[in-house]
């Protein structure tokens, strides 16, 4: 027999619960929403179609590597900033891409938190916001995302993970996979 | 009058922080801000404070080091410090307490999160 455990994985569903968990959590803490959710089924080689509005990107590093991304329209956006700040936001500008980074921080953190009971402490590297139209965001490392969809009120919310496991135990497993954003 | 640290490197965080505080019993004085620990250290040359918020993630120098550096210098051993963070593994929090972090408040928070806590420790 062998001592050696086998390496833990983190399946499609873990994440989903993950995501969900985590999303909750702040929307209920920081918002005082409820934001019912479903699984968005996404093709396996495409993370989004070329969309419009604002999308947030966080690397995650350590035994599962990958991406976190935070996506909606501007207008979700403002509506969200004026509620974390309580001030009043009709525009996209500097604070509002700062509150949506936040968010980013605290949803994909505590995802991050939650995988890390499973599979050992991770790294998070802090978050890149983009505002913009018609772009399409790709990872360089894997293809295969996981998403769910967040209702809030008439607009949406979309958090998207793509994980694999690290396998080569060098530096450069500590490295973020680069990411493309096609605009 | 309790003058006030906060780091955070979202300047949205800083915001909300700086409501809660002037939201508490506590009479607070000044509150300055920094974006990562190398701006925190600059500002703490010429400046006191009597308690500090600290992010953990931050660019340039992340909160844990700044924290050790706060500790192994006077005026700030004995400084109230309270980590607010999203990093919330317990090897992360245990971290911090032994490195000398007064409390430790995880995010996403509410107002009554972070008052609780100044209570608690100062």
């Amino acid at each position: 027999m062998s001592n050696v455990s086998e390496p833990e994985t983190i399946s499609n569903a873990d994440i989903v619960a993950a995501i969900v968990t985590s999303a909750e959590e702040v929307f209920s803490t920081m918002f005082g929403m409820e934001v019912p959710s479903e699984e968005i089924p996404l093709p396996q080689d495409v993370a989004s179609a070329p969309a419009s509005g604002i999308i947030s990107l966080i690397g995650l590093t350590g035994p599962w590597a990958g991406t976190g991304s935070i996506s909606c329209n501007a207008e979700l956006a403002c509506t969200l900033s004026s509620k974390l700040l309580m001030d009043e936001f009709t525009e996209v500008n500097e604070e509002v891409l700062d509150a949506v980074a936040e968010v980013t921080n605290m949803i994909i953190g505590n995802v991050k938190n939650v995988l890390e009971a499973k599979v050992g402490e991770m790294g998070l590297s802090t978050p890149t916001v983009i505002y913009g139209v018609n772009f399409q965001t790709r990872s360089a490392q894997t293809h295969k995302w996981t998403g769910v969809r967040f209702k809030c009120g008439s607009e949406e919310l979309c958090v998207l993970m793509c994980l694999v496991q690290s396998t080569v135990k060098t530096e450069r497993a500590s490295l973020q996979f680069p990411q493309i954003v096609r605009m | 009058m309790l003058d006030v640290l906060i780091v955070d490197d979202s300047v949205a965080i800083r915001k909300i922080l700086q409501r809660v505080l002037r939201q508490t019993e506590i009479p607070i004085g000044n509150i300055i801000e920094a974006g990562d620990g190398k701006e925190a250290l600059e500002l703490l040359k010429t400046q006191t404070v009597g308690l500090a918020l600290l992010d953990i993630n931050m660019p340039n120098m992340d909160g844990l080091e700044l924290l050790g550096h706060l500790r192994a210098s006077e005026p700030w051993t004995n400084l109230p410090i309270i980590m607010v963070s999203t990093e919330g593994s317990q090897t992360k929090v245990l971290k911090a307490l032994e490195m000398g972090a007064s409390g430790y408040v995880r995010k996403p928070f509410n107002a009554d999160q972070i008052k609780e806590k100044l209570v608690e420790i100062l």
